[in-house]
C-alpha cells in the first residue's frame, strides 16, 4: 500500500505542487490520478519513487518512509512507464526489458530470458526483441514500455500518462491488456492521466485532483460519479458522467424476457405483428425483421449482446434497434433473449441511486469517524 | 615543377618515420583533447553557469595563433614532442567540448528520465545511456579535431618537430620542390584515411542509427 499524509511540495520558484495531501492507494489495486495539466498529479507520482522529495509529510510504501530508503534501490523495486514510452534508443527491445535484472545483478543471460518471456506477456513476437525501439510503431513500444517496467516483478507500479500519445483505437487496445495482466499480476498501481474515460475505464479508485495541487475527492469511480464532491469534480467528470456510470455496470443482472422469432429458413410471417427476430438454426440471432414494411425490407442489422458487456452498450443498442429491444446470447452466440429499452433504463436508475446512496453512507462513516472525540 | 621520383623511393625510410611521427602527434593530440573535454563538457551540461564560461574558454584558446602557442610554451616544455602535443591538444578542445555538450543535450530527456527512474545511478547513467546516445554529435567532433590537428602538426616545425611539415621546410630552403609536393599528398592521405577510420568505428560503436526506417507490420 502507498499511503501520503500531509504531503506538500513547493518548487523553489514558490509555486506549490502538491497541497497537504493525505491519500492511500490500496494494495493490488490501480489508484488513478486525474486532473488538468499543472493539478500536481504528475509531481504525486514521482514522489513515490523520489524523483521527487515532498517539501514535507511523509510518503510510505509497504509501511516503510520512502525517504529513508535509497533512492536508487528503492527505484529498483518500482516500475516506472512513461509517455512516449521513453525506451533507450540506443538498446534493442529485449535489452530495453532487461534494464532492471541488470541492474539488480541477474546476469545477462538470466536478464534475457525473463525479457523474453515478458515480451510474449504484453503480446509482442520474439522477432520484435531484435528490434530498435525507432522500429516499432507508438503502440507496440509503449507495450515494451509496460515489459520494462514488469521486468524484475516489482509489487509497485508507476505509470504517467503512459497511452497518451496513441491514437485513441491502439489506447483501447492497451487499456484492455493492462485490465487483463492486471487480472494475472495484482500490482498496486499508481496511473495519471488527464482523461477522465480512461480513469473510469482503469481505476479501482480515482483521485481528482485541482490546480494548486488540491486533492478534491478520491473514490471507486461509481461512486465518484454517482455523487461527484463538488462542482469542479461534477465539471471534471463532464454532462455525459451519468452514462459514463452504465459502463461501469454489466447487463448480468437485467432481467432476460422471452424473444418472439422467427426462423431465417421459415415462411414470411403475417404483416401487421411487430418486429421480429429473425435466427439462424443454431438459434443465432441474425436480423430484425418489421413485416409491416414491404416485402423485400431487408433486416435491420442486430449487435447481439453478451452478460458482460456494458449497459452503455446495451442502451446504445437498445436505440438502434426496431423495438426497442435488445438481443442477448450466451458465450456461444446462442440466443437466450431479449430486454427491452425500459428494463436497461430502470436497470441503470436503481444502480446509480445504489451507487449514490453507498457514496452517502460513506461519507456519513467518515464524518463521523472525523469528530473530535468521537466514540464511534 | 618536375617530381624528382628517384627522391621518394631514396628517402621511403625517413618519409615512413616522418608520416608515423606525424600521425603519432595529431592523434595523441585527440585522445588528450577527449580526455580533457569529456569531464569538462559533463560539468558544462550539469552546471548551467560553467557553460557558457568554459565553451567561451575554449573559443578564446583557439584564437590565439598557433605560433605564438608553441613560443608561449617554450619555457615550460622547450623543443620537444610536448610542446607540440600541448599546441594541438588546446585546438582540439574548442570542437571536441561543444560537439561533448552539445552530444549531451541531445540525449532524449525521456530515456534519462527514463534511466534514473529505474533505479540507475548517475555514473552509470552517464556511461551507459548518456554518452552512447551523445555518441553520434561527439564522433562528428572527433573527427574534425582529427582532420584538423593532422593539418596542424607542420606548424611545429617552427621547434623543430612537426612530422611532415619537415618535408615543406628542407623543400622550400633547397628550392626543391619534390618534398613539398609528397608533404601536401602524405598529409591529404593521412586526413583521409584516419577520417575513414573513424566513420567505420562509428559505424560499428553506433548500431541503433543504421536503419531510420522502420518495418511496417504489427508483430
Amino acid at each position: 500500500m502507498i499511503k501520503f499524509d500531509a504531503v506538500n511540495k513547493r518548487f523553489p520558484n514558490g509555486t506549490t505542487a502538491v497541497h497537504d495531501l493525505t491519500l492511500e492507494m490500496p494494495e493490488g489495486g490501480i489508484t488513478v490520478l486525474v486532473g488538468s495539466s499543472g493539478c500536481g498529479k504528475t509531481t504525486t507520482l514521482r514522489m513515490i519513487n523520489r524523483m521527487v522529495d515532498p517539501t514535507s509529510g511523509t510518503i510510505r510504501l509497504g509501511g516503510k518512509d520512502v525517504l529513508e530508503q535509497d533512492a536508487a534501490e528503492l527505484r529498483r523495486g518500482i516500475g516506472y512507464v512513461i509517455q512516449q514510452s521513453g525506451l533507450f534508443p540506443h538498446r534493442t527491445v529485449l535489452d530495453n526489458i532487461a534494464t532492471v535484472p541488470l541492474l539488480l545483478g541477474w546476469g545477462r543471460k538470466k536478464a534475457r530470458a525473463r525479457a523474453a518471456e515478458l515480451l510474449e506477456t504484453v503480446g509482442l513476437t520474439a522477432e520484435a526483441g531484435k528490434r530498435y525501439p525507432h522500429q516499432l510503431s507508438g503502440g507496440q513500444q509503449q507495450r515494451v514500455g509496460v515489459a520494462r517496467a514488469l521486468a524484475a516483478d516489482p509489487p509497485v507500479l508507476l505509470m504517467d500518462e503512459p497511452f497518451g500519445a496513441v491514437d485513441p483505437v491502439v489506447r483501447t487496445q492497451l487499456q484492455d491488456e493492462l485490465i487483463r495482466l492486471q487480472r494475472e499480476l495484482n500490482k498496486t498501481i499508481a496511473f495519471v492521466t488527464h482523461d477522465i474515460d480512461e480513469a473510469v475505464r482503469l481505476g479501482d479508485r480515482i483521485a481528482v485532483f485541482r490546480t494548486g495541487g488540491h486533492l478534491v475527492q478520491c473514490a471507486a469511480p461509481a461512486e465518484l460519479l454517482a455523487r461527484p464532491a463538488d462542482d469542479f469534480v461534477a465539471d471534471f467528470l463532464g454532462a455525459e458522467r451519468e452514462l459514463k456510470l452504465l459502463s461501469l455496470t454489466t447487463l448480468a443482472e437485467v432481467p432476460l424476457q422471452r424473444a418472439t422469432t422467427v426462423r431465417e429458413d421459415a415462411p414470411a410471417p403475417p404483416a401487421g405483428s411487430g418486429p421480429l427476430l429473425v435466427v439462424s438454426a443454431r438459434n443465432e440471432p441474425l436480423g430484425w425483421l418489421d413485416p409491416s414494411g414491404t416485402d423485400a425490407a431487408p433486416l435491420t442489422p442486430v449487435r447481439p449482446l453478451r452478460d458482460t458487456d456494458t449497459l452503455l452498450a446495451a442502451l446504445n443498442e437498445s436505440i438502434a434497434s426496431p423495438a426497442g429491444l435488445i438481443a442477448r446470447v450466451d458465450a456461444d452466440g446462442v440466443l437466450t433473449g431479449v430486454t427491452s429499452r425500459e428494463a436497461i433504463h430502470e436497470h441503470a436508475g436503481r444502480r446509480h441511486q445504489e451507487a449514490a446512496r453507498a457514496a452517502v453512507s460513506l461519507t456519513e462513516a467518515t464524518a463521523l469517524s472525523k469528530t473530535p472525540g468521537g466514540t464511534v | 615543377m618536375t617530381i624528382e621520383w628517384a627522391w621518394i623511393s631514396d628517402h621511403a625510410g625517413d618519409l615512413t618515420t616522418l608520416t608515423l611521427s606525424h600521425l603519432q602527434a595529431a592523434l595523441t593530440a585527440v585522445l588528450l583533447g577527449l580526455l580533457i573535454s569529456l569531464p569538462l563538457a559533463v560539468l558544462a551540461h550539469r552546471v548551467r553557469p560553467l557553460r557558457g564560461f568554459l565553451l567561451g574558454l575554449s573559443n578564446v584558446l583557439f584564437t590565439i595563433p598557433s605560433i605564438a602557442v608553441f613560443v608561449l610554451l617554450l619555457p615550460v616544455s622547450g623543443l620537444t614532442r610536448t610542446t607540440t602535443v600541448i599546441g594541438l591538444t588546446i585546438y582540439t578542445l574548442v570542437v571536441l567540448l561543444r560537439n561533448t555538450v552539445e552530444g549531451l543535450d541531445s540525449v532524449p530527456a525521456k530515456a534519462r528520465e527514463a534511466a534514473i527512474a529505474m533505479g540507475t545511478r548517475p555514473l552509470r547513467t552517464l556511461l551507459t545511456v548518456e554518452l552512447p546516445l551523445a555518441l553520434p554529435v561527439i564522433m562528428a567532433g572527433v573527427r574534425i579535431a582529427t582532420v584538423m590537428s593532422i593539418s596542424l602538426v607542420s606548424v611545429a616545425t617552427y621547434i623543430g618537430d612537426g612530422g611532415l611539415g619537415q618535408l615543406f621546410t628542407d623543400g622550400f630552403q633547397r628550392n626543391f620542390p619534390t618534398p613539398v609536393v609528397v608533404g601536401v599528398v602524405l598529409t591529404l592521405l593521412l586526413a583521409l584515411v584516419a577520417d575513414a577510420l573513424l566513420v567505420a568505428v562509428q559505424y560499428v560503436l553506433t548500431p541503433w542509427t543504421r536503419q531510420r526506417h522502420p518495418k511496417s507490420g504489427k508483430a
